[in-house]
């Protein structure tokens, strides 16, 4: 059987998200979601900037380390600038709402069996296949 | 431990455990933004791959978290701080279905938004200033969002 070399670096790459989610929950008593820790140093509370800024840094040293060492990790896709303004408003405002994203609730929430993480992650995927399906994939 | 070793090795956790996630999205292929939307295009063309990165890091993290769960508490703090809500209510899918929306125009969630950052491109820029900003916004407006869907 041949499985295709994407499968294979989606497994790879996502046992490694796998793997800083379970650090920053087991030696932080964190989840993992990127929404709500960087949502959290936009209203900040004292004793619990630190660690949210470190991850964020991480984030970014991390993405400095791929973007050195893996050519083709990082592609902008094709949409315009416009449609990339409004995605973000809508990324922002409906995390916030909602309390989470792909990472707090497709992975950390799904992998302790949550079902409104469950819930939430249907909806967003269903939501996305539709807007994908009613702008023709044009985003792409 | 003393309390600023604590606040040391958390800070050290949260720092690797982000270079970690970073390295795990552009493994996988998700700061690419035509391979997500590519994922979200069940109807024409489906590249089912990016299942495979979920699938990968539930699997990690879901043995993970049965061991951890066994602890009294996280190595360096005082408890887990872990939701325990289990019942659905019209916010959450309402704000999941508004992020599906954005995720599918663009490609990007927050987390692959942050990582692209650093390609220094006017596009990731913008959508990581308009993600805070409608995340902010959300916040303040949280009282009249909380109570516009009580009423649902």
């Amino acid at each position: 059987m041949n499985i295709p070399m994407d499968w294979i670096r989606a497994l790879e790459g996502g046992a490694l998200i796998g793997l800083s989610a379970s650090l920053m929950l087991g030696l932080n008593g964190r989840v993992m979601g990127i929404s709500g820790i960087v949502g959290g140093l936009l209203s900040p509370t004292a004793g619990d900037v630190a660690w949210r800024a470190l991850f964020v840094a991480g984030i970014v040293g991390g993405g400095l380390i791929a973007l050195a060492t893996m050519p083709g990790a990082f592609s902008g896709g094709t949409a315009s600038m416009g449609l990339v303004v409004l995605a973000g408003l809508l990324v922002g405002v409906g995390t916030r709402i909602g309390n989470g994203c792909t990472s707090g609730h497709g992975v950390c929430g799904i992998s302790r069996f949550s079902p409104r993480s469950v819930a939430a992650t249907l909806t967003f995927i269903g939501a996305g296949a539709v807007t994908v399906l009613l702008t023709g994939g044009g985003a792409s | 431990m003393t309390p600023r070793a604590r606040a040391w090795a958390e800070g050290g956790v949260a720092l690797l455990s982000g270079v970690i996630f970073a390295l795990g999205l552009a493994v996988s292929g998700m700061t690419r933004a035509e391979k997500v939307v590519g994922f979200l295009n069940f109807f024409r063309g489906w590249d089912p791959s990016l299942m495979f990165v979920m699938g990968g890091a539930i699997a990690v993290h879901a043995v993970a978290w049965r061991l951890i769960k066994r602890r009294p508490s996280p190595l360096f703090s005082a408890r887990f701080l872990v939701p325990t809500r289990r019942d659905l209510d019209a916010r959450l899918l309402i704000g999941a279905a508004i992020f599906g929306v954005g995720w599918g125009l663009g490609g990007f969630c927050p987390g692959p938004g942050l990582a692209s950052l650093v390609t220094g491109t006017p596009t990731a820029l913008a959508f990581m200033v308009a993600m805070l900003v409608g995340s902010f916004g959300a916040s303040k407006a949280e009282p009249a969002i909380t109570r516009a869907l009580q009423r649902t």
